[in-house]
């Protein structure tokens, strides 16, 4: 050999090393803002002396939820929207997916439909919802609808994007060793498109859970949505906070399982290492 | 494969690894025609190691695309070994052509999601070959180009000239005849681009392939050829062919000879000063 090979530099994915602190941080971190928030919340309905109406002092909305969870009924619910949001979701997966990758690979026919998929995006999506209600009913079926119609073109945007983005350069590369059209689907255009497509997927199941919350505050008596209506209606403010704790955990959850795929998808991608998208 | 690489280039004509007969290429650009090769002939020896040698925008890509069969001459024909690359115009190129031509490009274009192993196998996947043979040649073509201990890597953990050189290995794996190789060590520095060279030169030597190689570097140019073909600025044309015959293997202290300086100064004079 006519020479040595360099070492080898092992970088940091996105080419710098940028400080993010020790790894336990968070662990730190996240309960103290956590306990500053509330501490916030308490003194403030206790200082401006604001009715429970209004802004029930945390311990009370801490009462409700542990009320709530002893009741089947909140099981119930959150199942509900569960399960709008995953229906709906994964309708939007399949069809934002594919629709982005055929407009990715045929510019011309994204050319001619863009103005019709801007157009239905301006389109306030909560205006939709009566139209909805008058479709498919006061039933599950209109929010699983919601659900996959705002979930739907953040992901056909992403999966656009992630075709569009493959290098020149290994586009040639594919044809200069004759990869036959199969070889070059699941060779380059999958795994490079990958990480925006699960960008894609992990704001989508944000916007999923929202339009399934949405659809049920604005009719239907099912799910947690309606659920927070009810609580609002017969004015028990302290158990509508629970109900949105509920809420933003079912979201956490939902958002924690996208995100984990998404880095198990793709363990060599430089995003891999975090969460960055929201 | 031939292992006779330091006689002189082989007779031009018939027998040749490739030729080039009246190719020219015109783009068709929005403001109108542009003319990137004035009609050029040229032919390469089997084993030979002929270096490409103009500014930027002399068609020297150009011609070397077109010889990997990534664009279409819009005149003239391409031959390697007995067979015409294009069958007619616009048409793909000829597939057993093809298979005999092996392609560096400028950029390492490795895949991130491919350890190393796998970036050097990829043009045997889908071939009849198994995982277990696939992997057992990466290691043997990343050994020929120093990499041996890197196989499990992943691309990103490798400096530019390490990246380069699985590229190089990757071009290789099919056991192509001919070697067409773009620019491919100019984005790299000065130290690392001699290292090259020298693996280079070595690599050409042990395996008797045929070489075109680009570059825009005078020196690099009469350190590894056996002919530089010179092109002119824009409209490309062959402006001169120089023969280089420093004994093999070369190594830098060539580029120190009295004879080495005066051929990269009749280079560069004609080049106009560039570089």
């Amino acid at each position: 050999m006519a020479s040595e090979p360099q070492a080898p530099t092992t970088r940091d994915p996105s080419g710098t090393r940028r400080e993010t602190g020790p790894r336990w941080l968070l662990w730190v971190t996240t309960p103290l803002i956590l306990a500053a928030f509330i501490g916030g919340w308490k003194l403030y309905t206790i200082v401006f002396d604001i009715g429970e109406l209004i802004l029930p002092p945390p311990e009370d909305v801490w009462f409700a939820l542990i009320e709530l969870l002893g009741q089947p009924m909140i099981y119930q619910a959150t199942y509900v929207t569960f399960y709008e949001t995953m229906v709906g979701f994964l309708i939007a997966v399949v069809f934002g997916v594919a629709l982005g990758i055929v407009l990715g690979k045929v510019r011309s026919l994204e050319r001619v439909l863009s103005p019709f998929l801007v157009a239905t995006q301006v389109v306030p999506k909560v205006a939709i919802v009566p139209l909805l209600l008058l479709w498919f009913g006061f039933g599950l079926t209109s929010k699983i609808f919601m659900a996959a119609i705002i979930s739907f073109f953040v992901m056909t945007q992403n999966t656009i994007l992630g075709i569009r983005s493959i290098e020149p350069g290994h586009r040639d590369l594919m044809r200069v060793i004759q990869a036959p059209w199969w070889k070059r689907v699941i060779s380059l255009d999958i795994p490079a498109a990958l990480p925006a497509v699960l960008t894609g997927i992990e704001l989508g199941i944000v916007f999923a859970i929202t339009g399934a919350i949405v659809g049920e505050y604005l009719g239907g008596d099912e799910g947690l949505g309606a659920l927070a209506t009810v609580m609002l209606a017969s004015l028990r403010t302290d158990q509508l906070f629970a109900v949105v704790i509920i809420m933003t955990l079912l979201g956490f959850l939902l958002y924690a399982v996208v995100a984990g795929i998404r880095r198990f998808a793709i363990p060599w991608h430089e995003s891999s290492g975090r969460a960055t998208s929201l | 494969m031939s292992e006779a690489n330091s006689g002189p280039p082989a007779v031009v004509g018939s027998g040749a690894a490739i030729s080039v007969r009246g190719v020219g290429k015109t783009y068709q650009a929005s403001a109108g025609p542009v003319q990137a090769l004035l009609p050029t002939d040229l032919e390469v020896a089997p084993g030979e190691f002929v270096v490409l040698l103009g500014p930027s925008g002399c068609g020297k890509t150009t011609l070397l695309r077109m010889l990997a069969g990534l664009i279409s001459p819009t005149e003239g024909t391409i031959g390697i070994g007995d067979k015409p690359l294009f069958t007619g115009r616009n048409s793909t190129p000829d597939r057993d052509a093809l298979g005999s031509l092996g392609f560096v490009f400028q950029a390492p274009n490795l895949m991130p999601w491919r350890k190393v192993w796998r970036n050097i196998a990829l043009p045997l996947e889908g071939k009849g070959t198994t995982r277990a043979e696939r992997r057992e040649r990466a290691a043997e073509m990343a050994e020929k180009v120093g990499l041996a201990d890197f196989l499990d890597h992943y691309p990103k953990a490798l400096s530019g000239g390490m990246q380069q050189r699985v590229a190089i290995a990757r071009a290789l794996i099919h056991r192509p005849s001919i070697l067409l190789m773009d620019e491919p060590f100019g984005a790299l520095d000065a130290m690392t681009r001699d290292q090259m060279n020298l693996l280079l030169q070595q690599l050409w030597l042990d395996t008797g392939k045929t070489i075109v190689l680009v570059t825009h570097s005078i020196t690099e140019a009469v350190f590894l050829a056996d002919r530089v073909v010179l092109l002119s600025q824009r409209p490309g044309r062959v402006q001169d062919v120089v023969d280089v015959e420093f004994a093999r293997p070369r190594d830098l202290a060539v580029t120190a000879e009295p004879h080495f300086g005066e051929q990269v100064g009749h280079l560069r004079k004609q080049l106009g000063g560039h570089r």
